[in-house]
């Protein structure tokens, strides 16, 4: 076999993808019921979409209704694909491709945010040194003791990373995130 | 109390799980049921027993139970039921519901479970039947309290039957078949508001359609299995639609019969072995009405070659159909029927200059003039092209069906038999299953008592499901199995002579049984026929037999089947027979086609 070639995917006649990717935030509707979340991830999985980011808690206590927040990358022509079949799952009442509503009202970007906690660990100059960052990052120290902090800090994507790089000299242990969770600007909500 | 189908439905009142079970199927107009029993499911099986409104059709094994169900659903626009225990009873389920899902059969799955406070444990016979199934169903339900129950069933249906119709499946805990609750009947029945398929188009995508289509010079139809799943009336408009408009159509497979294959304007199949004529049109036309089909792999051959100078039109009741392979100018969302409406009373509206076509239409002739399916007779054994055409002469003037499994014997089916109805021709197309044909066939003979009901079957598929012949026994269901027996599995052995080189690595139906012999151990009828000039005789005395056949066609061995559209190749560049020369066989495909089948 040619290994030059490009291997045997799903599809049968492969063309090679010549669109390039670009990043969306997707905001998706659904019913809060058992198995709501493995039909969303089996479809991704199976189809071959990526997934970034995902979150989900129910945000409508009366109706049982969940928000579940999909950061995903393709071209196009898959995000447009990702979409339809996304509202093709019984459960899902809605999907919106945040990127696309930002873009209509004039905004370059949704807002978009996420948390995270971060351990780190140290004595002397680093830790000194870890406290003054968080403090400058606007993070909140939720445990420590002489030992250790736990940092908690919120920001865009980019500012949690940043935050995370700078603390990994300084004794980081561990981290947890929560992905991304966005809204888009304006007055309105997703079902208008 | 309200009227469904012409029954008195029930009011609300109290029943055991099992109970409405039975009362959900009544309520929602079913009659017939396929299924098999085991542990999980008894209670239902009880009910069943004490009540004969709904016939229960017990197979031998779940496969089968889901295939009848889609020969039923297929041949009838009704929606196809199936009942299978817990476990191995599910999981034999499996097959038939992507089969159903990829061919948008409507096909409601009833399963047992385990009871409720087992679930988890590795009880016996559990397994995780929603969690199996999830993919392959347009949804699924566990069912975790008995009072939820009769909605998810009536739920089922108008999933399964709604919009893109498809396969669901309704899992039941054993102590929620005998939990006592409340039944609600189905215009009583609370409906999720998430799911509102498309049934209207909106006029605008319409009007700029039928534009587009009278000032084109080259149109084609490539019409598909959404124009019958639609109902019989929307063949009827695309009748009417090609009749007003001169354009000539091609079908997919799933498609055939919604246009009459003896019609004016009929350029047969298209696809990898569709005709010369259809796939020539597909590339040369400068306008494109799709509809109800889904620009499938074996439909557009190399995507980057596919009818590169048309506008094309789609109309499709599935949203996500549109632009995933293709991209389309003007999408049309909406029920195929709705929209050949609306199209036919546009067409209608104005005025077009038929004689613009003329050109186009004599290209056309040219094309035909190739006469891409022409093969080479043979006195002395029977081509299997030959073969297919004899059935059809001998049967096409009473009411029948065919159905198919998959192979070479599908592809002649299709090319072959002139299907002038549509539900007509049940054939597993999308996930090409073997094993369908036989059991489809009993399904079918279950709602069409006195049809004539043949199954195009090959040598190596009709194994995998033959049990069932037991089944068309017990139900004195007379389907006819017509095998075209060429000592291989023809199309892997065609594959191979293609790909690899003719190393014919396995497929080779070495051991085959005696299959009169087996006819006649079932309780059937087994003929033999080996010669070309006892055929006619031999399919007749098929015909005229009562009860199941099996027909043990033996056929010219080595016949491959073209046209052929190599893959990797485009619409253009197919194989006709006259060219399948060995070395042109050999070279078909290249190197970098060869990795993309
Ligand atoms: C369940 C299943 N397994 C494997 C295949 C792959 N396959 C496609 S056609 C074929 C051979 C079919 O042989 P036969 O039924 O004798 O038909 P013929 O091509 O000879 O007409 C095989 C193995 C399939 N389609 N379905
Ligand atoms: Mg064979």
């Amino acid at each position: 076999m040619n290994v030059k070639l490009q291997p045997p995917a799903s599809a049968y006649f492969i063309t090679k993808e010549t669109e390039s990717a670009e990043r969306r935030t997707l905001s998706v509707l659904v019913d809060n019921e058992p198995g709501v979340l493995a039909r969303v991830i089996g479809l991704f999985s199976g189809r071959g979409y990526n997934i970034e980011s995902l979150t989900v808690s129910e945000t409508e206590h009366e109706k049982h209704l969940s928000r579940i927040t999909i950061v995903t990358s393709g071209p196009p022509h898959v995000l447009e694909q990702i979409r339809h079949q996304l509202e093709r799952i019984v459960p899902v009442h809605r999907v919106v491709d945040l990127n696309l509503t930002a873009l209509s009202k004039g905004h370059d970007k949704p807002i978009e945010r996420e948390l995270a906690l971060v351990k780190v660990a140290g004595t002397g100059e680093k830790r000194v040194e870890a406290l003054r960052l968080c403090e400058a990052f606007r993070g909140t120290v939720i445990d420590a003791n002489t030992e250790h902090f736990i940092f908690e800090i919120t920001g865009r994507v980019s500012k949690i990373e940043q935050f995370i790089a700078i603390m990994a000299p300084l004794g980081l242990i561990e981290v947890c995130r929560t992905g991304v969770v966005a809204l888009s600007r304006g007055a309105e909500g997703m079902l208008e | 109390m309200a009227e469904k189908n012409g029954r008195r439905e029930a009011g609300a009142r109290q029943m055991t799980g099992a109970e409405m079970v039975v009362q959900a199927l009544i309520d929602n107009g079913v009659t017939d049921i396929f299924g098999y029993p085991g542990g999980a499911v008894l209670p239902i099986y009880d009910e069943i027993f004490q009540q004969e409104t709904v016939r229960h059709i017990l197979v031998r094994h779940e496969q089968g139970a889901g295939h009848m169900a889609e020969g039923y659903a297929r041949s009838t626009g009704r929606c196809g039921v199936m009942l299978v225990t817990s476990g191995p009873g599910a999981t034999n389920a499996v097959t038939p519901l992507q089969d159903a899902l990829m061919d948008s059969i409507p096909l409601v799955c009833i399963a047992g479970q385990v009871p409720t406070s087992v679930i988890g444990s590795d009880a016996f016979q559990e397994c995780d039947t929603v969690g199996v199934t999830r993919p392959c169903t347009k949804h699924n339900w566990l069912v975790r309290h008995v009072d939820e129950l009769s909605e998810v069933m009536h739920e089922a249906f108008r999933i399964a039957t709604t919009g893109r119709p498809g396969p669901v499946l309704v899992d039941i805990p054993k102590d929620i078949q005998f939990a006592t609750g409340t039944y609600i009947p189905p215009s009583a029945a609370r409906r999720r508001t998430s799911y509102q398929p498309a049934t209207r188009s909106r006029a605008d995508t319409v009007r700029e359609a039928i534009e587009l289509l009278r000032n084109a010079k080259k149109p084609v139809i490539y019409s598909g299995g959404g124009v019958i799943n639609s109902g019989l009336e929307a063949s009827h408009l695309l009748r009417e639609f090609v009749q007003i408009t001169d354009f000539p159509i091609t079908s997919t497979l799933m498609g055939l019969g919604a246009y009459p294959a003896s019609g004016e304007r009929w350029l047969g199949m298209l696809g990898m072995h569709g005709t010369y004529e259809a796939n020539m049109a597909m590339h040369d036309c400068d306008v494109m009405l799709c509809v109800g089909a889904r620009f499938d792999d074996r439909i557009t051959g190399r995507l980057d070659a596919f009818s590169p100078h048309s506008r094309k039109i789609h109309v499709d009741i599935d949203p996500s159909s549109i632009n995933k392979i293709v991209h389309v100018d003007v999408p049309i969302i909406g029920d195929c029927g709705h929209v050949l409406e609306d199209m036919v009373r546009l067409w209608r509206a104005g005025s077009a200059d038929k004689s613009r076509l003329k050109p186009w239409l004599e290209q056309i002739d040219s094309w035909k003039a190739r006469n891409c399916l022409a093969y080479t007779p043979n006195d002395d054994v029977i081509m299997p092209q030959y073969a297919i055409q004899r059935l059809y002469e001998l049967t096409k003037d009473r009411k029948t069906f065919i159905t198919t499994e998959v192979g070479q014997h599908q592809m002649w089916a299709a090319q072959f038999y002139g299907f002038e109805e549509p539900n007509r021709w049940m054939t597993s197309g999308g996930l090409g299953t073997m094993g369908y044909g036989l059991p489809a066939a009993v399904g079918v003979a279950a709602a069409h008592p006195d049809a004539l009901v043949v199954d195009i079957a090959g040598d190596a598929s009709v194994q995998m499901t033959m049990q069932e012949i037991s089944t068309a026994i017990q139900y004195d269901l007379p389907v006819k199995i017509f095998i075209l027996n060429n000592h291989y599995m023809g199309m892997v052995r065609q594959w191979q002579q293609l790909l690899h080189g003719n190393r014919l690595s396995h497929s080779y139906s070495e051991a085959l049984p005696d299959f009169v012999k087996m006819a006649e151990a079932f309780g059937a009828t087994g003929i033999h026929c080996a010669k070309p000039d006892d055929l006619d005789d031999a399919i007749t005395q098929m015909i005229e037999t009562p009860g199941p056949v099996i027909f043990d066609c033996e056929v010219a061995n080595l016949a491959n089947c073209f046209p052929m559209i190599p893959s990797g190749k485009a619409h253009n560049e197919m194989l006709l027979p006259d060219e399948a020369s060995d070395d042109a066989v050999s070279k078909a495909i290249d190197r970098e086609g060869a990795q993309l089948v």
